[in-house]
């Protein structure tokens, strides 16, 4: 059960097995918390249910932290401790300071903006004939792959010269030669390029705010807006003071996830640009130092810079529970 | 149950992106005829086994080997291991990946490594070896490139005196792609001398005509165009045995020669009046893929185009390439018509693993046989390996890069960044070759790369 | 606030009224509103539109005109899909279709699953360490994906599960965990308390609270976060890569995706093509869940 599955009946075999693995594996423990009962229960059979979910995030996340903390103090080998020698790298060069600016731009532009014009859609086709159609429209940029959304957006970024026979392949350029102007190259002007690749981000994102906040605002419950409707409130209103607020924890939760994936996410600049003409990010130094470079100890210090830079988010989420738990 | 009213939108759109699939699955059906054309059925063409039976009964054994070569170019490769499958009953596992060059070290780090690897970077190499995974080649195999090879490209494996990595396939890099039909009707001559491809340049550049047209945009490659520029100019500029000590790092990185190569590269892509025939100025460079960039020829915006053999796999199927076609190539001229130095790559063959049925599959693919087969199945394929009848290769582009890397009188130098440390080859010298191309002096570019080199 | 609406329990569909229904039509028929809604949904599909249109032209139009000119000088060709299908090493369909489909079904099940425990017992348990485990999960977001693949993958090697699914399942549904956590936990929250105390009074447990009053009210929660699990772990190909290999008894279809550029990247255009393909699934699935984005499941739930 543990080996190689080679044909379709045994792979599929392997996979009913580990349900029903799994399946057992729950039943036990709500069978076991099934046993405690009360309020004096509750702390067991919190930590029984915590228990799975802990053991897995240990093994496959924390240690990977940690050992990944532990390695920045260590150079590019790995073998000799150089303290905070990587740290100094990092913010000392020049470069590094324009790769701080960009990732505050992404990771502050990013998830308002996805947000924001994903509640909105989301109410405007909330309830609406077309509604699960038009919620596929705006949720297929998150199901193409980081390699197809760099060849979509190759096809509206390109830059061609104006000139004899040559046409435009880029829509933004050919926009821009249809409105009588001269085509730019778009990618290759800072901080523009910056926005460009934004943008991308934004255009996949908002898939994800909307279904999310979707479900939020599903979960409105019915006679709260009735009775606000037969108050004579208008759609304005409507938002501002019903929706918004009901939606607002769930507004939390979509930021701080699209804010967390954007500090991460390093695909779009490095297929599009490569990092190259002031664009990367922190995440992509990480990733051109661990694997292009081979430099193990500066990505490393490039990642716990990303742990670091997580720590405002988190701020923010704290201080938004207890606002919430205040209400 | 829930759902109801909204089913029936539901049902039309799911019937749409089920019917959506059907079209596909009837085009897979459809259109994936058997493949039956090209290259012939290898395993018809028996080969002499003796060679194998040393190493005992491999009837059953597997062997797995992991390359970053993938569709198009896999097919004739796992094509050429069917003689060696036939005549030792082993089977071959064949894993292609496009970003193999990071996952191996990955697996190789991790204790997960396949049995076999094609390599395309001596530096990479080195970086295997580091892991203490990899494994040294048979005796068999350093016998057969002792026979097959150039004493050079062995020392690219040997690391600490020990023999890693039997060559597989090459590619030559001095190469000027051209359109035959344009110099036909413009009386242009294939220049035999630097001198020649400049004057060359300046008289297409005197009919208002961008003689040349360059891309290095590549991901997060970008930039490696201009190494294999760097690379084959100072070959022409300080010689092979100062090109050795600079990629060495016996004489540093920004030293006059390599000033003077950089500059020489300038004259080039640096020069308004010879760039970027139809895709814009000097900085458009920088953001033109190196697949696009060549197109040009065809449509007749450039007419010059500086790029490795294997790039005639990005003309598409109605394109002619050949000497007579629409577009073809020639050697990039040395200092004067005696002195050719060539700029090439090639990939190896590391193995991880020491069983017998690994060594004979080694054994086999450093052979002369296994050359003359793949040569067969190919095209867009060459190899450096003496034993290759050239007979064999089947394409225009694959006989003149083979006829170039035998030629006696051809000095070949490897790659220049393919055997620098990583921090260097593969991130620094592509980063400050864009922003060179993009604005940035020799000077500074040169400075920040030696600086670049790990202590 | 008392209403016109008859107070019911049955499902709450059936409860709203006929004047609810059309003051909300009224809302959104509402043409501004309409208006905005297509412009936006225009300039998101535009793009994807682009692609589309491309993956029906041949190579050289691709790579030497705008899409746009698609209309004024039409080329249509199947070459591209065909390249996608074909012999000449292009997707084979059945084989990767199966192991995609093994990889994701559990990998979606298991971390919701889990998560779904986890995040009932962080909303409506009280123990010590709650807030800061709390944060610790849903801060390990942070964490890439690539900083796990040495350790995970050396510790698979010494239990010598490489190469099989289960590496898969179970790097797939660690990974998910914070985020799923947090979602969950967030929906959880919403739950009106009046409908646990209820339920407790009623003397049932944890488990039965679960079961019977958390999971029905969960339904567009689970389905959100579905969908997302399902299509992250379909268009996923790093994990498959590393903690699998290429080997083909494992390798999912996004692996054959990828490589249809060719080892250059010369036939970039047959991504246009491939991204299609692969498109299909996920924007299946996403429908197929739409149906549990229902509204007013809590409805009439304040006065139960």
């Amino acid at each position: 059960m543990f080996n190689t599955a080679s044909t379709t009946p045994e792979k599929i075999l392997q996979m009913l097995s580990a349900l029903l693995l799994f399946a057992a594996v729950m039943g036990i423990i709500l069978f076991i918390a099934g046993r405690f009962g009360g309020k004096k229960g509750d702390r067991v059979v919190a930590y029984l249910y915590l228990l799975p979910v802990l053991l897995l995030l240990a093994v496959g996340l924390v240690y990977p932290g940690l050992r990944t903390i532990y390695q920045s103090f260590f150079d590019a080998a790995g073998d000799a401790f150089i303290g905070f020698d990587n740290y100094g790298t990092i913010f000392t060069d020049a470069d590094q300071l324009t790769v701080l600016r960009n990732t505050v731009f992404w990771v502050v532009l990013t998830p308002f903006v996805a947000t924001a014009i994903g509640l909105v859609y989301a109410i405007l086709v909330d309830k609406s004939r077309f509604e699960s159609f038009a919620k596929t429209l705006i949720f297929l940029p998150m199901s193409i792959s980081f390699v197809a959304a760099s060849v979509i957006w190759k096809f509206m970024y390109e830059y061609r010269p104006d000139q004899g026979t040559v046409k435009q392949i880029g829509l933004i350029n050919q926009v821009i030669v249809w409105l009588g102007g001269k085509p730019i190259q778009l990618l290759i002007e800072s901080p523009l390029n910056t926005f460009l690749l934004i943008v991308v981000m934004i255009w996949i994102q908002a898939g994800f705010a909307m279904t999310i906040l979707s479900a939020a605002i599903k979960a409105i419950p019915d006679d709260i807006i009735e009775a606000a409707r037969l108050d004579g409130v208008n759609a304005w209103s409507m938002f501002r003071k019903i929706t918004l607020p009901s939606v607002q924890p769930t507004v939390v939760v979509v930021l701080t996830t699209i804010g967390i994936g954007t500090l991460k996410v390093f695909d779009i600049v490095r297929t599009m640009t490569g990092g190259n003409f002031e664009t990367s990010v922190v995440a992509n130094e990480f990733y051109r130092q661990t694997f292009n470079a081979d430099n193990q100890g500066l990505g490393a210090a490039l990642a716990t810079l990303l742990f670091l830079l997580v720590i405002p988010i988190v701020w923010y989420n704290i201080r938004s529970l207890r606002q919430s738990e205040a209400r | 149950m829930f759902g109801q009213p909204t089913s029936p939108r539901i049902r039309a759109a799911l019937a749409g992106t089920l019917s959506a699939g059907l079209v596909f699955g009837l085009a897979a059906c459809g259109g994936g005829s058997d493949d039956d054309s090209a290259g012939t059925d290898a395993s018809a063409s028996a080969i002499d086994c003796a060679p194998y039976t040393k190493f005992g009964d491999l009837k059953g054994k597997t062997v797995t080997i992991y390359t970053g070569i993938v569709t198009p170019e896999d097919t004739p490769h796992i094509e050429s291991y069917k003689p060696f499958e036939n005549c030792t009953g082993a089977t071959i596992k064949y894993e292609g990946d496009k970003s193999f060059e990071t996952q191996i070290l990955v697996r190789a780090r991790a204790g997960n490594p396949p049995d076999l690897a094609i390599v395309p970077q001596p530096g990479l190499v080195k970086q295997l070896v580091t892991t203490g995974k990899a494994v040294a080649a048979p005796q068999e195999v350093s016998d057969n490139v002792d026979k097959f090879w150039d004493k050079a490209w062995k020392s690219y494996t040997t690391i600490d005196g020990k023999f890693y990595g039997a060559p597989l396939g090459a590619s030559v890099k001095s190469l000027v792609w051209y359109s035959p039909t344009e110099f036909k009707d413009n009386g242009y001559t294939v220049p035999t001398t630097l001198d020649e491809l400049k004057a060359l340049s300046d008289k297409i550049a005197g009919t208002g005509k961008k003689p040349w047209c360059a891309g290095i945009a590549s991901g997060d490659a970008t930039g490696w165009p201009v190494t294999d520029w760097v690379e084959d100019f100072m070959l022409r500029t300080a010689g092979p045995e100062k090109y050795d000590e600079w990629v060495s790092h016996k004489i540093p990185f920004n030293g006059p020669e390599a000033t003077a190569a950089l500059d020489a590269v300038g004259g080039y892509l640096k020069n308004d009046a010879y760039v970027n025939g139809g895709l814009g100025d000097i900085k458009s460079i920088a953001t033109t893929t190196f697949q696009d960039a060549g197109l040009q020829i065809i449509d007749g915006n450039c007419s010059l185009h500086r790029q490795a053999s294997f790039y005639a796999a990005n003309f598409d199927k109605d394109t002619k390439v050949a000497a007579d076609g629409d577009v073809f190539a020639f050697y990039l001229p040395g200092p004067d018509a005696n002195t050719k130095p060539v700029l090439g790559a090639g990939e190896f063959v590391v193995a991880f693993a020491d069983r017998p049925e690994v060594k004979a599959f080694q054994t086999y693919l450093s052979s002369d046989v296994w050359a003359n087969t793949k040569a067969k199945l190919s095209s867009g394929w060459v190899t450096a390996n003496k034993g290759l009848d050239p007979n064999n290769l089947t394409n225009p582009i694959d006989k003149l890069a083979g006829t170039i890397l035998l030629d006696p009188k051809a000095t070949f130098r490897f790659d220049g960044s393919d055997q620098m440390p990583a921090a260097v080859g593969s991130d620094a010298f592509w980063k400050q070759s864009t922003a060179w191309i993009t604005g940035q002096d020799t000077a500074t570019t040169l400075n920040n790369i030696e600086k670049a080199w790990p202590k | 606030m008392s209403t016109a609406t008859p107070v019911t329990t049955t499902p709450p569909l059936a409860a709203n009224p006929p004047s609810a229904a059309k003051i909300a039509k009224k809302r959104l028929s509402s043409p501004w509103a309409s208006l905005a809604a297509i412009v936006l949904a225009f300039l998101w599909t535009l793009p994807t539109f682009g692609l589309l249109v491309s993956s029906f032209r041949p190579e050289r139009a691709i790579k030497t005109t705008g899409w746009w000119s698609f209309f004024s000088n039409p080329t249509l060709t199947l070459e591209n899909y065909r390249g996608v299908f074909g012999e000449d090493g292009g997707v084979n369909l059945a084989a990767f279709f199966v192991n995609s489909l093994i990889i994701c079904i559990p990998s979606v099940l298991i971390p919701v699953s889990l998560a779904a425990l986890a995040a009932y017992a962080f909303a409506w348990m009280n123990f010590p360490g709650k807030n800061v485990l709390f944060l610790v999960i849903f801060a390990l977001q942070i964490v890439p994906l690539q900083v796990t693949l040495i350790p995970l993958l050396e510790i698979f090697v010494n239990v010598k599960l490489t190469g099989t699914f289960w590496t898969l399942w179970l790097s797939h549904s660690t990974f998910a965990l914070p985020l799923a956590i947090y979602l969950l936990h967030n929906f959880m929250r919403e739950i009106p308390a009046g409908l646990i105390e209820a339920a407790r009074v009623d003397g049932a447990g944890h488990v039965s609270i679960f079961f019977k009053v958390m999971l029905p009210l969960l339904t567009p929660a689970l389905a959100a976060f579905g969908i997302f699990q399902f299509l992250w772990v379909w268009n996923d190909l790093l994990v498959a890569l590393v903690f699998a290999g290429g080997g083909d008894e494992v390798a999912p279809i996004t692996l054959q995706l990828a490589n249809l550029s060719g080892t250059r990247g010369t036939a970039w255009q047959l991504l246009s093509a491939g991204a299609f393909v692969s498109i299909i699934v996920p924007v299946t699935v996403f429908l197929l869940l739409q149906r549990y984005f229902v509204r007013g499941l809590l409805a009439g739930s304040v006065k139960g």
